[in-house]
Formats: C-alpha cells, structure tokens, sequence
C-alpha cells in the first residue's frame, strides 16, 4: 500500500543536481497508522517549496492526519519525518510534542486567542526569538499578509478573511519546517476566498518549506496545489498531480471521489493490430483505447473518460474525427448551466450507459440537442484511462 | 452596653471563608480543568458526587461529615493522632466541612468557563510552541477568568452564609467555631433582636459587595472576549 503512494518523483529526485537535493532533504515524509478514535493508515511525501492537498470527502480523516503531523494525534503509530528532523518513530518510541516539533498550523476556524490582539496572537508564536524583536518581528508578518494598521485589532473586531490572515502569519511566526492549512477557506465567503487564493498563491513563492493544504474542494486542490493525495476512510489512495489525479486515477474508487461523471466497466479484448491501441469492450460496443500495458486480454476492467474527451458529433457536417469510437444514442438530460451545456446520453449497446458530456451551450443548441433526440459521440482513444476492476463498489 | 455585634464570630467567618477559598482554588482549578476536557469513565458519576451539596440538607450533609470526624472513625482517630486534638468541633474540622460543601459552587463556574474555551484554541497555542504552563496561564486563565472570579465569590459568600453543616460539624465554641451565621441564630434564639438585625445587616452587606465585585469584573471582562 505505502510504496504504491509515494511519488514517483521522489525516486528520480536523487540525481538531479543540488538545488532539488536541498529540497529533498527538507521534504516532509509521512506514514501513519492509528486505530481510534479515526482510523488512519496514511503515507505521502511533500517537498520544500511544494504544496500537496489532502483531499477526500469529509469523515476521511484529512485534518486527523494534518493533527498527527503537527503532534496533537498522540495515538497515531509511524514515521513522521520533517526537514532531517524525526518528529514520530514508534519502533524508536520517538513521538515529539507539538511544540518540540516546528509547525505552522492554520486552524479550520484559525483559533486564534480571542482575548488578544492580532499582534499578541502573532507573538504568542515568537517565544523562540529574543524579547526585543518579538514586537517588530510580529508587525512585519502582519503586513505580509496585508494587515497593517489591524495590530490592535482582537480577532472578534476583524472579519473572517482578516482572522485567517492573522492565523496565517501566526502559523508563520515560529520559523516553521512544514505549513499545514485546515481548510483554512471553507469559513469565508467566495469574494473573500478567491482573495485569500490569490494571496496563498503569492506568499508560497517566499516560503521555502512543503505546504500541506486539507480542503474537501477539488477546485481548489486543482488550483492551488503542486501534487494532490487522496484519503478515504483514513486511506491514501492516489498522490499524483492534480492534473494526474483527476484524469488518470489508480481505480475507480479515486474516478468516483474525484468526481468523474463517466466510470464505467469493460473487458479487455485484444491490442489493436492496426495501432497503438489496447481494444476493450462495453457490453456490444467495442472502444479503441490508449495502450495499457498492464491489462491482459480477458481482464474485466474499469474505465473512465473525462468529460473534455468526449466530442459531440456534428449534425450538418460530419467530419473525420467521429470514427474515433463513435457511439449512438438518446439525450436523456440536457442542463444548460450559464455557458456550459451538461448533456446525458443512454447509449446503445452499452446497456443503456449515461454518457457525461459537456459543451458550449450554443454548440449544444446548433446541433438541436434536446432531450429524447437522438445523437452522436466520439470517445477519444487517448483520454479513455483504463483502471484496475474491483468488486469495492463502496462510495 | 452590651456588644451588639460578634466582632469574633465575624472575624473567624471571614478568616474561615478565606481558608476555603484559598485552600478551594488550586483544587477547583484543576478538578474543573480535567472535568472539562477529559472523558474517562466514572465522570459523569463525580460530577453528580460534587454536585450533591446543592441538593442534600445541610443537616444530612453535616451528620454525615460528623460521622466521619468522629475520634472513633479512622480519619477522626488519624487526625487526632497527628494534631492532638479531635477534628469535629475545631477549626480545623470546621474549614474540612466548608471545602465539602464549596465544591459544586467553586468548580461548575469553574467546569463552564473552561469548557467555554473553543475547543482548537489549546492545541493552537501549543502549535505556536507555547509550554504548558505558559498556555495555562496565558490563555487558560485569561480566558477563563470570569468563571474563576465567580467561583471565588460564591465560594466566600457561601461560606459566611452556610449554617447547617456549620452548626453540625463545629458546634457553637466562641473563637473556635461561632461563624456569624451561628452567632445571628443564637441571638436570636436569646431574643436579641437588634443585636441579630444589626449582625443580619452586616452580612447581608458584605454579600452585596461581594456580588458587586463579581457583576463588575466579568462586565469589564465581556468585551475582551469578543
């Protein structure tokens, strides 16, 4: 399970020249199993500098595992490892407190102390620093993330977005190896947000340190983070990037989580003759997919296509693209919302499959897309990824 | 002219209720703390145990500690060992009974205001490499403050009003065990009147001013905790 987590490109990292050596070394390195209250059985690596989101439906344990790295976890069993420093070895009975281990961690409601003012809270976190530059030390974190003039503010005289950034600069305050955010969004509203976004993505260039990102919003993992690891029920199941993750799961557990609209189950049939294809079947339907080396002729599998690899075929104008796995049937749905139309087609031959489409609602309306009508699809070959089948067909 | 108002019973009263509060405090601090946020089992059967002298008869309370002072109980014959002098009818007896029946009105302001602490804000701090005692007595107290004060209050006043037990456990010894409350009962009981009103009037002052002082520093203390 663990080694199947780990990045691949941590592997490759050693040979590369210094600059990525240093980073290597100051990587965070993760492994955890716990039993109660939540169980955990976790493992993932970030890099210094890069930013990883633990992402799964809520109840998945992200912010449990995001506790245990910061120590407040104290039943969790492992390895946690952090810039050289081990702060969790359960065979050595290492098991750091939090504040031996140096951590900068925003809060879900960013508990701040509310009977201080934002400069207080920011130097409540500056106990490692002489007395005297405590003072100068916390006014400059403040006016990093923009609060200057706010110092004297306590956190019930600020807005949400003012809060999270008082809790960021004082995550920031103790010089941390590692930051790790708890859904630090999810509190404000979506003006505020896509700010606090924007300001995420423009502080992380001065921070030289893996950043671990818990949110239940793939968007925003999509948005913000370098690589992305998914947790269900306390499991990683995929860490890869974003981009890697939502169009090339490992199973269609992770094709649901991530929400992929169109998984569905094949049989390998045989490698095209004729190309670099790999052919399975959908019930009577017969796809050309990219060559997947793993699958075995025979093999069940499962099967995903994004909804960007789906082409809707032309009424007036055929064209040559549509003898890319063409496939036939009735439009069940067909939701414009604003410039996008989602579109659900029951293909024949498939068992009567809902297909996932969307296109620009004017293309939609052009090709008189409406529902009962009868329509055309191309699956590209190279956006269908095949997936190991498995019986596990829990949500 | 006859002495109207027990200067001695006064006297001791406060210097009773000081003792409690001072001994009270620390242990109310902690047993509040660890009633707030720990679950261990049996928890919900203490908090009942602390809380029964609200509900039991001063005198039932007061028989029972009686009981257990007695010279021939173990804990009467171990403090008679080690002091030479019974526990039931001294000060010290007097002051052991007042903590008993202090405890509900010293820990639930206490349990209530540390459990009003949001929950993340103690991890947060020892995020921010704060030692345990700093948070303790950095943000814990601060943020606990009002309930504590309240504690301290009820716990005094209480003290300088509770009869029942008093009057069980300690008697009625001048220096020793008279409280005021005791001495306004036995005035009364002789038919001085005034001498009663004028010591009923004292207390009832001191009561005033005590809830005063409280009212005032949480109203002070609101706004902090915005």
């Amino acid at each position: 399970m663990a080694e199947r987590i780990v990045n691949a490109s941590t592997g490759a990292a050693a040979e590369e020249h210094a600059a990525t050596a240093d980073a290597d070394h100051e990587r965070l390195s993760v492994r955890v199993v716990q039993h109660a209250p939540i169980p955990l059985d976790a493992s993932f690596e970030c890099k210094s500098g890069e930013l990883l989101a633990l992402t799964g439906p809520s109840g998945s344990g992200k912010s449990t595992l995001l506790r245990c790295i910061a120590g407040l976890e104290r039943g969790a069993v492992g390895h946690i490892e952090c810039a050289r420093e081990v702060w969790l070895d359960s065979p050595l009975r290492v098991n750091a407190r939090p504040q031996q281990r140096s951590v900068g961690l925003v809060f879900q409601q960013y508990a701040l102390f509310p009977h201080m003012t934002a400069l207080e809270n920011v130097e409540a976190a500056l106990g490692h620093r002489p007395r005297q530059v405590r003072g100068p030390r916390a006014r400059e974190l403040l006016a990093s993330v923009h609060l200057a003039g706010l110092e004297h503010r306590r956190p019930g005289e600020l807005s949400g977005g003012q809060q999270q950034r008082v809790a960021m600069a004082r995550a920031l305050a103790r010089d941390p190896k590692v930051l790790l955010l708890d859904e630090p969004f999810a509190a404000v509203d979506r003006v505020t947000r896509q700010k606090l976004y924007r300001e995420l993505a423009e502080l992380r260039r001065t921070l030289a340190m893996p950043i671990v990102l818990v949110t239940h919003d793939l968007d925003e993992a999509a948005m913000l983070a370098d690589s992305m690891c998914i947790l269900h029920r306390g499991r990683t199941l995929q860490l890869g990037t974003p981009q890697e993750v939502m169009t090339r799961p490992v199973d269609a557990l992770v094709a649901r989580l991530v929400d992929l609209p169109n998984v569905f189950d094949g049989v390998v049939r045989a490698r095209d003759a004729a190309g670099p294809h790999t052919l399975i079947g959908w019930n009577d339907v017969t796809l050309q997919a990219a060559h997947a080396q793993s699958f075995a002729p025979g093999a069940r599998v499962a099967w995903t296509i994004p909804v960007s690899g789906i082409v809707l075929h032309r009424r007036d104008r055929p064209s040559r693209g549509e003898r890319e796995n063409p496939v036939f049937g009735s439009v069940e749905t067909c939701l414009a919302l604003g410039d996008d139309t989602t579109i659900g087609i029951r293909v024949e031959g498939a068992s009567n499959a809902l297909l996932t489409l969307r296109v620009p609602t004017h293309v939609a309306r052009r090709n008189g897309i409406a529902p009962g009508v009868r329509a055309g699809v191309s699956l590209l070959a190279d956006a269908i990824h095949l997936m190991p089948w498995t019986a596990d067909r829990e949500a | 002219m006859v002495q109207r108002v027990d200067w001695q019973a006064l006297t001791l009263s406060l210097r009773l209720a000081a003792w409690t509060v001072a001994v009270l405090l620390p242990i109310g601090i902690l047993l509040s703390r660890e009633l707030a946020w720990r679950r261990f089992p049996g928890r919900r059967l203490l908090e009942a145990a602390l809380a029964l002298p609200l509900v039991l008869p001063p005198t039932v309370l007061g028989y029972y500690l009686l009981s257990a002072f007695a010279a021939q109980s173990p804990l009467g014959a171990a403090f008679g060992a080690l002091f030479g002098h019974p526990l039931a009818f001294s000060f010290a007896g007097l002051l052991a009974a007042s903590l008993i029946f202090n405890l509900p009105f010293a820990i639930q302001p206490m349990q209530r205001a540390f459990e009003a602490i949001p929950a993340d804000v103690r991890p947060a701090a020892a995020c921010c490499g704060m030692s345990t005692w700093r948070i303790f007595g950095n943000i814990e107290l601060p943020l606990a403050w009002p309930g504590i004060l309240s504690a301290v209050v009820l716990t005094f006043a209480h003290t300088l009003g509770e009869f029942g037990v008093v009057l069980m456990v300690g008697g009625n010894i001048p220096g020793e065990t008279r409280t005021i409350a005791v001495a306004i009962y036995d005035r009364v009981q002789a038919f001085d009147t005034r001498a009663a009103g004028l010591m009923a009037a004292v207390l009832l002052g001191l009561a005033l001013v005590a809830i005063l002082i409280a009212y005032s520093t949480t109203h002070r203390a609101e706004p902090r905790r915005g």
